[in-house]
């Protein structure tokens, strides 16, 4: 089996698990966060809610959720579209350095969405 | 380019992903504020009601909107649901329509 030492497992399937099982995580936390927006908040009632340790737990998921959708939907992306037959030589590079950005970037949110929730 | 709807659908799925993830970021600063202390909401509920923001908003809760439900048919497909090409073009207008509706809702309610 050809493997893909960029993808997030290695393995189409485990990559296209992956992708379904955090969607579904990710829809279920928007729609609570709508739903909570739309009913209207104050500063009290917003805290409180995040003081939770279920919304801290729910929403710790949610981010490392987003970190791994994000990572094999950029991945899907950049492979189709960053490629020797789409740039030329450069392809390969051009791909390489697109990836590691959106690492860092993915890194970075987690590490800030982690402060946020746990108000470092 | 001549493409078939699916294929727009499709592309429009990738690019609002794309687009998305650059509007965490703008998700992330907004929840920081939020939580800081309670002149820290204010001053975020401030910032968020200028006209220039609220288009910056809506856009990205209009890209969540068409994602997500993008996502579902995309769910919904692997279930081995509207696998044909009419049930897919059906599937692609259906998504098009909620998102549609849903969009206006959200631009309402943003302003």
């Amino acid at each position: 089996m050809v493997t893909s030492v960029t993808s997030l497992g290695r393995s189409g399937l485990y990559d296209w698990f992956v992708q379904r099982a955090s969607a579904l995580i990710l829809l279920a936390y928007f729609l609570f966060l709508g739903w909570t927006l739309v009913a209207g908040v104050d500063y009290a009632s917003w805290k409180a809610l995040f003081s939770q340790t279920w919304m801290r737990v729910f929403s710790l998921l949610a981010l490392v959720s987003l970190c791994a959708h994000a990572w094999v939907g950029l991945w899907t992306v950049f492979t189709d579209y960053l490629t020797e037959r789409m740039l030329g030589s450069a392809g390969g590079i051009v791909r390489l350095l697109a990836e590691a950005i959106s690492a860092l970037v993915i890194f970075t949110y987690l590490v800030w969405g982690i402060q946020i929730l746990w108000g470092l | 380019m001549r493409l078939p709807v699916t294929a727009w659908a499709s592309i429009t799925h990738r690019a609002t992903g794309v687009f998305l993830f650059a509007g965490i970021a703008l998700m992330l600063w907004a929840l920081d504020g939020s939580l800081a202390d309670p002149a820290g909401f204010n001053a975020l509920e401030e910032t968020l009601a200028h006209p220039l923001l609220k288009l910056v908003i809506w856009a990205v809760v209009s890209a969540l909107i068409y994602h997500a439900l993008a996502g579902i048919k995309h769910l919904v497909m692997d279930m081995g649901f509207g696998e044909t090409m009419a049930a897919g073009i059906l599937g692609v207008r259906v998504v098009w329509a909620l998102a549609a509706v849903l969009i206006v809702f959200a631009g309402i309610w943003i302003w």
